[in-house]
C-alpha cells in the first residue's frame, strides 16, 4: 500500500465517522442536558428511512436531511415528554423507542428497498484543497463531512464558553441550583433534548444519502450504530473533542479491519468489522473503573510514588457523567 | 378501592385502543388494508395445527428470557446483554454437541450435555457483564451491548471458520444436526414438549422466587435501593452476581432450544430477538411475574403471525415488532398519564 491510497483511506475515515460524529453530538447535547435518549439505534434507523424516502419523493436532497432532523425531534420530543412530563423512566422509553423506530423503519422502508436515490457529491473547497496532504483529507469530502467537522467546535463553544451553554451544564449537573438562578429546567430540557434528536437524526440521511448510500432494509448494515453511538458519548466524557477523538477512534479501528483483511485471510470480515467493540468495552473500563471501590482500597495501599502516578493516570481517563443525568427534576 | 381498581384496568384498556389506532395510522401510511393485515396475523399464527405449534415453540424461550430478565429487573438492573448470553448458551451447545456427536455416547445424554453447556455459557457471558458492573464500574446496559456484539463475532467466527459446512463457507449457519440430536417433538409437528415445560418450569420458579423467599426479597430490596440495602446488611454485589448468573443460565437455556428444537444448527440470528423481546414483555406487564405467561404467549403470536405478511399482502414481517414496540411505548406513556392525574389530585 502507497502513501497516497493511504491517505485516501484516512480522508474515508473521516467521511465514514460523519453520520456516527451527528449521533455522539446529538446524544453529548441531550445528556448534557440530563436526559438519556437511548433511543438512539432507532432514530438512526428511522431517520435514514425517512431522510431516503422524502428526497426519492421530493427530488431534494435537503429535503431528505431536514425530514431526517425532523424524525429525530419527534422521536427525542417522545422521549422528552414520557420522562420530564410523565415521569417515566428515561431508560425504558428509549429503549422501547430504540426497538420500535428500528421495526417501524423496515415496516415502512419496504418500498422503497433498492430504490434509486440522490446521493451526497464531493465539493472540494477552492485553495484549500490543495494544500498537500490536509487538503486531501479535510477539504475533499461532502457537505455533511464538513458540517460534521464544524459542529465539533460548534457544540463545545456552546457548552463551554457561553452563557447559555452554562446554563445548560447548570440543568445537567444541578438543576436546583439552576433553577434559582432563574432557569426553567423542565423547558430546557425539553429544549436541548429535542435539539439533540435532530441533531441525531441527521445521521439517518448522513447514511442513506452518503456514506451508505440507499436504503436496504435490515441489509443496510446500519442496526448497532446507534448503541455504539451511545458508548462512544461515555467515552467522550459529554465533551465534544474527546467524543470526536472517540467517533475517529472507531471508525479508524473499522478501516484498520478492513485493510488488515488481507493479511489475516483465516478471520472473516465480519469479525474484524466488530473489532472495536472489545476496545470499546475496555475504554468503558478505563473510563469508569477508577469509581470501584476495591480500586480506591488498592490505590490506599500502594506506595507514595507510584499511587501518584495512577492516580494522575486514572484521572486522566476518567468520564463523570452530568451529576443528574436521568434524574427528574421537581420544582417544589 | 374496586373504583381505583376498574378505574385502572380502564387506562390499561385505554392504552391497547390508541396502540392499536396508532399502528392503523402506520399501515395507512404504508398503503395497507389495515384490517386485513391484522387477521392474516391471527390467521398466521392460529390458522392451523403447524401454526400454532410454532407459536408454542416460540413462546418457550421467550417464557426463558422473560423469566431472566424478571429477575435482574428486580435488582434494578437493565441486561441488555441478554442478546449476547442466549448466543454464547447457543454456541456452547452445539460445541458440545459436535464434540459428542460422533461418539458413543446415548443421543439423549448428548442432549443433556448440551443443555447443561448452554447454561455455562450463558452464565459465563451474564458474569462477564456482572464482573463488569460490579468491578469495572461499567454500566450493565453499555457492557452488555458490547458483550452483544462480541458474542455475535464469535458465532460468526465459528461459523464461517472452523465450523464451516464442507465445502462452502457460509453465514447461514453450520451443518444441520443428525435428527438423534433434535429435542423430541409431538408427531408431525415441530414443537416440542420438553422446551414448552422447560419455559413453563422457569416461570413458575421465578414467581414464587420473586414473591415468597427471602432472596427474591432481597434482590427488590436491592433493586429499590441498593445502599440501604446494603446498610441492612444485604450483600450487594454477591446478589448482583447472582441475580446476573440466573439470568445468564436462562438465556443460556433458550439459546440450548434454539439450537436442539428450532434450528437444529447454529445461526448469527440464533438468538431471534428473544432476549430483546423478553424485556419488551417484562415492561408490558410492570415487572409482575405473574402476567409472563400470557403476554409472552400473545407475543410469541404476534411475532409468527407476522412471518406469512410478505408473502400474503407484500408487507414487511416487521409489523409485528411495531405493533408490540407501540403497545409497551402506550401502556408506559399511559401509566405515566395515570400517575400524573392522581397526583394532581
Amino acid at each position: 500500500m502507497n502513501s497516497s491510497s493511504v491517505l485516501l483511506g484516512l480522508a474515508g475515515v473521516l467521511y465514514g465517522a460523519a453520520p456516527i460524529m451527528f449521533a455522539v453530538i446529538g446524544e453529548t447535547i441531550t445528556e448534557r442536558a440530563g436526559i438519556i435518549n437511548l433511543s438512539m439505534n432507532g432514530t438512526i434507523l428511522l431517520s435514514a428511512m425517512g431522510g431516503f424516502a422524502v428526497a426519492v419523493g421530493t427530488g431534494s436532497i435537503v429535503m431528505g436531511f431536514l425530514a431526517g432532523a425532523l424524525i429525530g425531534a419527534l422521536v427525542a420530543l417522545v422521549v422528552a415528554f414520557s420522562s420530564i412530563t410523565l415521569k417515566q423512566s428515561q431508560v425504558a422509553v428509549g429503549f422501547v423507542l430504540a426497538l420500535l423506530c428500528r421495526d417501524l423503519s423496515y415496516f415502512l422502508g419496504h418500498a422503497y428497498i433498492s430504490k434509486a436515490g440522490p446521493r451526497l457529491i464531493t465539493i472540494p473547497l477552492p485553495a484549500l484543497s490543495g494544500i498537500p496532504i490536509l487538503g486531501t483529507l479535510f477539504f475533499k469530502q461532502d457537505v455533511m463531512t464538513y458540517l460534521s467537522f464544524v459542529i465539533i467546535f460548534l457544540v463545545w463553544f456552546w457548552i463551554f464558553r457561553t452563557r447559555p451553554g452554562l446554563m445548560l451544564r447548570g440543568i445537567g449537573e444541578r438543576p436546583a441550583a439552576a433553577f434559582v438562578r432563574g432557569a426553567n429546567v423542565n423547558r430546557l430540557r425539553y429544549l436541548y433534548t429535542i435539539i439533540g434528536g435532530a441533531v441525531a437524526g441527521l445521521a439517518g440521511p448522513t447514511f442513506s444519502l452518503s456514506v451508505k448510500a440507499g436504503w436496504a432494509g435490515p441489509l443496510s448494515g446500519l442496526d448497532g450504530y446507534g448503541w455504539i453511538a451511545l458508548s462512544i458519548t461515555i467515552f467522550g466524557g459529554w465533551n465534544p473533542f474527546r467524543a470526536a477523538l472517540g467517533v475517529y477512534l472507531f471508525s479508524f479501528l473499522q478501516w484498520l479491519g478492513l485493510v488488515l483483511q488481507p493479511f489475516l485471510p483465516s478471520i472473516p470480515t465480519q469479525v474484524l468489522q466488530v473489532a472495536p467493540f472489545p476496545l470499546m468495552i475496555l475504554t468503558l473500563l478505563l473510563v469508569n473503573i477508577s469509581d470501584a471501590e476495591w480500586v480506591t482500597r488498592m490505590l490506599a495501599a500502594m506506595p507514595e510514588r507510584p499511587r501518584r502516578w495512577m492516580m494522575k493516570l486514572l484521572r486522566t481517563l476518567r468520564a463523570s457523567p452530568p451529576a443528574s443525568l436521568g434524574v427528574p427534576f421537581e420544582s417544589e | 378501592m374496586n373504583k381505583i381498581r376498574w378505574l385502572n384496568f380502564g387506562f390499561q384498556i385505554g392504552a391497547v385502543i390508541l396502540a392499536l389506532l396508532f399502528t392503523t395510522v402506520v399501515l395507512l401510511m404504508a398503503g395497507a388494508p389495515p384490517l386485513q393485515a391484522y387477521l392474516y396475523i391471527i390467521k398466521g399464527a392460529l390458522s392451523s395445527i403447524t401454526n400454532i405449534s410454532n407459536v408454542l415453540s416460540a413462546w418457550a424461550p421467550l417464557l426463558l428470557t422473560t423469566s431472566g430478565v424478571l429477575i435482574t429487573f428486580a435488582a434494578g438492573l437493565w441486561n441488555i446483554g441478554i442478546e449476547g448470553q442466549i448466543m454464547v448458551g447457543a454456541i456452547f451447545t452445539t460445541g458440545a454437541l459436535r464434540l459428542l456427536q460422533n461418539s458413543t455416547v446415548p443421543s439423549g445424554w448428548i442432549l443433556l450435555i448440551g443443555f447443561l453447556a448452554g447454561m455455562a455459557g450463558g452464565a459465563l457471558w451474564a458474569a462477564l457483564a456482572g464482573v463488569l458492573k460490579t468491578f469495572g464500574g461499567v454500566n450493565e446496559i453499555f457492557g452488555g451491548l458490547g458483550l452483544n456484539f462480541v458474542a455475535t463475532a464469535f458465532a460468526l467466527y465459528l461459523i464461517i471458520g472452523p465450523w464451516k459446512r464442507p465445502g462452502i463457507a457460509s453465514t447461514s449457519g453450520t451443518l444441520m444436526f443428525p435428527d438423534k440430536l433434535w429435542l423430541p417433538t409431538l408427531p408431525k409437528v415441530q414443537f416440542s414438549v420438553w422446551a414448552l415445560g422447560l419455559g413453563i418450569l422457569v416461570v413458575i420458579l421465578v414467581y414464587f422466587l420473586l414473591r415468597g423467599t427471602h432472596f427474591g426479597l432481597r434482590l427488590k430490596a436491592i433493586g429499590k435501593n441498593s445502599k440501604a440495602a446494603l446498610l441492612m446488611g444485604v450483600p450487594t454485589w454477591q446478589y448482583v452476581m447472582f441475580a446476573f448468573l440466573l439470568c445468564g443460565v436462562f438465556a443460556g437455556l433458550a439459546g440450548a432450544i434454539q439450537v436442539t428444537s428450532v434450528y437444529h444448527r447454529l445461526t448469527p440470528a440464533i438468538s431471534s430477538g428473544y432476549g430483546f423481546l423478553g424485556l419488551m414483555v417484562a415492561m408490558l406487564i410492570n415487572y409482575q411475574a405473574i402476567w409472563a405467561a400470557p403476554v409472552a404467549l400473545f407475543f410469541a403470536a404476534l411475532n409468527i403471525g407476522g412471518i406469512q405478511l410478505p408473502i400474503v399482502l407484500k408487507l414487511d414481517s416487521s409489523l409485528s415488532g411495531v405493533l408490540q414496540g407501540i403497545l409497551v411505548l402506550f401502556v408506559l406513556l399511559v401509566e405515566g398519564a395515570r400517575q400524573r392525574l392522581f397526583r394532581k389530585r
